[in-house]
């Protein structure tokens, strides 16, 4: 499989020793701290009360420190971070293009969600397991999963279009909440074979009202299972506010269920990898699970078939718009001048070749066998599905016959 | 291995599980009560002494967390048995069973596989509270990807467990518990019957009956007095509902003539309509008598005390056989 991202990952996790998270939090991030610098730009609300919310690069690209999070990237994972997250909306916006286009029956988009992608997916080890939605496209990047893989599902050639074993990251599921359950059982099979593995499981703010969740995070927690649950609270599911799913911040949610949480700055790369890698490594050393809250913004629609404009304006788009996580990152590498021109353009030639490169794939993509709906129903056979694939291969042949 | 005279169809249940863990060590069961307590009826006494509770666990009382999580654990190379405690509790899970164990298998394209075996105890007259007591197993059938068994005496119970655990599809297993402690002959080392293929319990020659679960043996005590009136009936076991082993029901209808379906699940849109659409387009120049259908009223499970009258019984069997024979 050829794929983009995997240069990039292989130098991630060569000199990954260098990107550790300090220590192993306790309990919620909560926790009073004294001397601690604050972020240069005053948070928004009382929900990004640095108390409560981890950041480690604010809007303006300045580095902040965080009592209980640390982050130490070498220059190659900073400018890798960048590429990753540049490519992935690349690709993302070159699907809604194909969709505009009819090549695409729906696109679910993760503009605005590539820090929250990039620095969950960045802190994994290959061995760890993915279980995603249907929008981890930033995820999948960094799993080595070809873009153009994740294309076939919204085409209507298949559905689900890779080997989730190939690369650890398990199928797209679209029934909300539903993979947090396989991943807190994949994490108890982990924990029964003895391994160091951790398993991720992705979900939003609109699935945490789903009962799965629920019964995912009480089982996780009462057989101490190595999972993390990350929460990309992207502020709407569909057109429901997050108000409209709960009373409490999200990541407290797990205080209830016996382990800890975090709110983490979704738009900061490089305060989602902290903290994402310290849960990871938690639940990997035997500690259980955790949740992670990246509080995030979903930048355009549901889907390409969603209209925003019938229940947000545009002055939250603003603001938003101000915290884009590729925008900071750009603005600290170039401060600390870790990366110049030559890269800034080396990126933008292969953004055009990645986007080339999808389109082709998709306008190029063969429809399946009309025999395909028959197989693989049952791994061991069927007689009703051989009598009626049977059925339909007569009936098929009956207009060449007439031919 | 063993050769049993009379065993009840708990204790089959029991042994067969206790050989299916002995024999893959992958093999994890589930449930709700399982462990210490041996499950509400008994059929996993035993088996966390024996295998510990790492692999006989008791979960969290969740349904959809039961089957969520052994999804996880089949991705990981387990092979989960899970019991629901009764068939009306089911219904929290039935969305990851539909969507997600029915599909997954499929939507992977074949790359991954889901060995998960979903044992129901189902159907009534034992005198329950509401939801205890239904037979969901249609609600199943209709769902691609999925298989239905179930077993109407010991030997079956305990092979038809042994090859779903062995298989590498999803299998809904339902075990009829009005019938648990009935006892028959188990041999753990004869040569099974092939899981999906009925089984003809006894020969006649003017009508068959058509039956699985709980309902085989209502439709003997029928084809007993039957014979004393001097009909000859056919009894069809079914043993599973998907697929539905036509052939062996063909081939019996295509010798009878006339066919009766009995199940405790309601008639309407249940197997016995599936049953009645192909068996009349198999065997149309064959039939004297359109194929009739005995079974529970399109009403909720009534309260027990009324359940004599819901659930088909010889006498309402028998008026079946003889409308079918009138014509």
């Amino acid at each position: 499989m050829t794929v983009d991202s995997t240069a990039a990952r292989k130098a991630t996790r060569s000199s990954g020793k260098r990107a550790t998270a300090k220590k192993t939090p306790g309990g919620t991030a909560a926790k009073a701290k004294a001397g601690t610098k604050a972020p240069a730009a005053a948070p928004a609300s009382a929900e990004q009360d640095p108390d409560q919310f981890v950041q480690l690069l604010t809007p303006e690209g300045e580095r902040v420190e965080h009592p209980e999070y640390a982050i130490d990237l070498s220059a190659d994972e900073l400018r890798g971070l960048y590429r990753d997250m540049v490519l992935t909306r690349k690709f993302d916006a070159e699907a809604t293009t194909l969709q505009r286009q009819g090549e695409l029956g729906l696109w679910p988009s993760l503009l605005g969600q590539e820090a929250a992608q990039i620095g969950s997916g960045r802190a994994l080890r290959d061995d760890d397991y993915v279980f995603p939605t249907y929008r981890e496209h930033g995820v999948a990047w960094c799993r080595g999963v070809d873009p153009t893989n994740l294309l076939g599902m919204f085409r209507g050639v298949n559905h689900g279009g890779w080997d989730p074993n190939s690369n650890n990251f398990h199928l797209y599921t679209i029934v909300i909440g539903s993979q947090t359950l396989h991943a807190t059982g994949y994490a108890m099979g982990v924990q029964k074979d003895g391994a160091d593995s951790a398993v991720i499981a992705y979900f939003g703010d609109g699935a945490s009202s789903q009962g799965d969740v629920a019964e995912s995070f009480t089982f996780a927690a009462v057989y101490n299972a190595p999972v993390v649950f990350f929460c990309q609270n992207n502020q709407w599911a569909i057109s429901e506010p997050t108000e409209k799913q709960t009373r409490v911040p999200l990541f407290q949610r797990a205080r209830g269920y016996g382990f800890p949480g975090v709110r983490v700055d979704g738009n900061d790369v490089l305060a989602v990898l902290a903290v994402t890698k310290a849960a990871l490594d938690r639940a990997r050393t035997g500690q259980g699970p955790m949740l992670v809250e990246a509080y995030t913004y979903r930048m355009g629609a549901h889907t390409t078939s969603d209209d925003p404009t019938r229940y947000r304006g545009n002055d939250e788009l603003l603001a938003w718009e101000a915290k884009d996580p590729i925008l900071r990152l750009r603005r600290y590498l170039e401060a600390e001048g870790i990366a110049d021109e030559a890269f800034f353009a080396s990126v933008e030639k292969e953004d055009e070749a990645l986007g080339k490169r999808v389109r082709d794939a998709v306008r190029t993509m063969p429809n399946p066998d009309d025999m395909a709906m028959f197989e693989h129903i049952y791994a061991d056979g069927h007689a009703l599905v051989d009598e009626e694939r049977a059925q339909f291969a007569a009936y098929q042949a009956s207009f060449a016959e007439e031919n | 291995m063993a050769v049993f005279e009379k065993i009840t169809i708990a204790k089959a249940i029991n042994e067969s599980l206790r050989d299916a863990m002995e024999a893959d060590p992958k093999v994890l069961v589930m449930g709700e009560d399982v462990g210490k307590l041996g499950g509400v009826f008994r059929v996993t006494d035993g088996l966390q002494k024996d295998f510990g509770e790492d692999r006989v666990i008791d979960t969290p009382l969740a349904e959809s967390g039961i089957v969520g999580t052994a999804i996880g654990m089949a991705l990981r190379g387990y092979r989960p048995v899970l019991e629901i405690q009764f068939d009306g509790f089911v219904f929290p899970a039935y969305d990851q069973i539909v969507t997600q164990l029915a599909k997954m298998h499929a939507r992977a394209l074949g790359k991954i596989k889901l060995p998960i075996v979903i044992r129901i105890p189902y159907g009534g007259a034992i005198g329950a509270v509401e939801h205890h007591s239904e037979s969901p197993e249609t609600l199943f059938a209709h769902v691609a990807g999925l298989k239905v068994i179930t077993p109407s005496n010991s030997s079956d119970a305990y092979w038809m467990l042994k090859q779903a655990i062995a298989g590498n599809d999803p299998v809904i297993y339902f075990e009829p518990k009005r019938r648990y402690h009935d006892k028959s002959a188990l041999d753990t080392e004869a040569i099974p019957h092939p899981l999906h293929k009925a089984r003809v319990t006894r020969e006649g020659s003017d009508l068959t009956l058509a039956a699985y679960g709980p309902m085989v043996k209502v439709c003997q005590d029928v084809a007993q007095v039957a014979e004393e009136e001097g009909r000859s009936i056919e009894i069809v076991d079914l043993r599973s509902l998907s697929p539905i082993d036509f052939d062996t029901l063909q081939s019996s209808v295509e010798k009878t003539r006339r066919l009766v379906v009995v199940h405790e699940a309601p008639v309407f849109l249940g197997s016995g309509a599936e049953i009645a659409a192909r068996i009349t387009e198999r065997c149309f120049y064959h039939l004297e008598a359109p194929v009739l259908r005995v079974g529970g009223y399109h009403a909720p499970y009534p309260p027990s005390r009324l359940e004599d009258e819901y659930l088909p019984n010889l006498d309402r069997v028998l008026d079946a056989v003889d409308r079918s024979l009138a014509y």
